[in-house]
């Protein structure tokens, strides 16, 4: 017997596992020791738990993203800022033949709801879904407590830049942010500022380097400073992006530190398109027609620079705006 | 001999890791490896390899999105002053083993036009009020904060800054030349 609370439709009972079973318009998500079970009226699949719940972290922290979030080359969220399609099969072209693909138009509050409450529940004490492999315990087994501090973590985004008083403030040991073990040889100077009387707001600086050495999370840009529609979304990156990013708009990425490889496909069809081998001090666009997923073998510092104009998706899926960035 | 120590998640891993980041004078470009694209659609380039071969305080666009830009300057001597209608920002992608001076002054009367677009360049020395000076090693990053004048200082070994800003009249665009072609 299924239960309602807070617009999330789940089992009043956990199963033999220990996890409670939900649904979500005509899906439904099941999970056991290993697996995820996903079902819709045309089809079913299965995921490994510890990749479906790290794919989910990322949905729900960054509030389905721009454009699409593949859990792998099945299942996903398509956002459409107030509303997300929930799919199966939607970008995957042997499903779309077979016509087995299938989708579902949700508020995005019921989907964000009915998420955060699979992912608090399916997550292990053991388990951090934001770490990397070698930060986290397992995902696996019987349900066995749960890691709602972790799941639950705050993304960060400043409104003008960190640093600027009343913003978003640096990190510290202090705050809770000690210096990761992949980047103790980051430098933890903090710029010298020399400010005349009544500027203190204006004038202001700190250190992108030291600030990102001591992110706690892989693979969730935050906001450090923001020119109108123009974000810089910093992140630190440290094995695979749990997601396929498809994109709605074209993205830049700049790797500071270490090196990415980001494996390029078709957004719609999944057929590969490129490898892109990013170095420190590399740029590279991706283009707004497809889906792209990075590999990072240590811990590294990347700027992902977005475009948040509300314009862009509309201007681009009508062709009225190119996919690529530049004419050259 | 590496040293070691247990991960939290059980495997082994290395006691200490270095972090690579690029320079002037030390810097590695990776690249697009095509296999049904045209590498243009990347505009693949690497900020380290454009200030090598710029003149200083040129502003060169290294990505575009829309109407907003990053650009890549080669920092070295003084630059000229600039002043823009919104908030830009600069981030020490090498500082030349020194520092890069960010001089800020307020006009008394605005310099860029409000509703203007990227950093608009002034003839003169702006007349107005101090408004401090930052310091900035590799990693920092300061605000350009929208209606101030300001100006770099780069002595020594040239530095390099990427600047988030809006294309304007500075703006560079050298695609063909700085982007991976093929
Ligand atoms: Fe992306």
């Amino acid at each position: 017997m299924t239960i309602q609370i807070d617009n999330v439709h789940q089992s009043e009972e956990a199963n033999a596992d220990g996890y409670r079973e939900f649904a979500l318009g005509e899906f439904t998500f099941k999970r056991d020791e290993f697996f995820v079970y996903i079902g819709w009226p045309t089809g079913e699949h299965m995921m490994s738990a510890d990749s479906f719940l790290r794919a989910l972290q990322r949905d729900v922290a960054w509030d389905f993203f721009y454009g699409i979030v593949n859990f792998d080359g099945v299942f996903g969220t398509l956002n459409h800022y107030g509303t997300v399609d929930i799919f199966a099969g939607r970008f995957n072209e042997s499903y779309r033949k077979a016509e087995l693909d299938y989708s579902e138009n949700m508020e995005t509050p019921r989907i964000r709801a009915t998420f955060e409450a699979i992912l608090d529940d399916w997550t292990n004490e053991s388990f951090d879904p934001f770490a990397s492999p070698h930060e986290t315990g397992s995902a696996f087994g019987l349900k066995n407590g749960s890691n709602t501090a972790a799941v639950t973590r705050q993304r960060v985004a400043a409104d003008r830049m960190v640093g600027v008083p009343g913003d978003e403030q640096v990190r510290s040991d202090d705050s809770g942010y000690p210096v990761n073990r992949m980047f103790a040889d980051v430098d933890q100077s903090e710029p010298v500022i020399e400010v005349e009387p009544g500027f203190e707001d204006e004038v202001a600086a700190f250190s992108l380097f030291a600030y990102l050495s001591r992110s706690n999370v892989t693979w969730n840009p935050s906001v450090v400073s923001v020119c109108k529609d123009s974000l810089a979304c910093p992140t630190t990156e440290e094995y695979i992006l749990p997601i396929i990013h498809g994109n709605d708009r074209v993205e830049w990425f700049v790797q500071l530190s270490d090196q990415i490889t980001w494996e390029v496909e078709d957004r719609d069809t999944g057929a590969v398109r490129a490898r892109v081998t990013m170095r420190a001090g590399d740029v590279s666009a991706m283009p707004a027609d497809i889906r792209h997923q990075g590999y990072s073998p240590k811990r590294s510092m990347l700027l992902v620079w977005e475009n948040n104009s509300e314009k862009i998706p509309e201007a681009i899926a009508s062709g009225k705006a190119p996919t690529y960035p530049i004419e050259f | 001999m590496t040293t070691t120590r247990k991960a939290q998640g059980g495997a082994v891993q290395r006691a200490n890791y270095t972090t690579v980041f690029g320079s002037l004078a030390d810097h590695q470009k990776g690249g697009v490896e095509l296999i049904a694209d045209d590498a243009r659609h990347y505009a693949f380039s690497n900020i380290f390899d454009v200030a090598s071969k710029a003149i200083a305080w040129d502003r060169v666009a290294v990505a575009k999105n829309w109407e907003y830009v990053l650009e890549t300057i080669r920092a070295e001597g003084t630059s000229p002053w600039y002043a823009a209608a919104h908030d830009e920002f600069a981030i020490c992608m090498d500082d030349g083993d020194a520092e890069v001076l960010v001089e800020l002054v307020k006009p008394d009367s605005p310099v860029a036009p409000e509703g203007s677009e990227g950093a608009v360049l002034l003839h003169t020395e702006p007349v107005g009020r101090p408004m401090g000076r930052i310091h900035l090693k590799r990693g920092h990053q300061a605000l350009l904060p929208k209606g101030a004048a300001y100006r770099f200082v780069k002595q020594g070994a040239a530095g390099v800054l990427l600047i988030q800003t809006i294309g304007g009249a500075l703006t560079q665009y050298r695609w063909a030349d700085i982007c991976q072609t093929v």
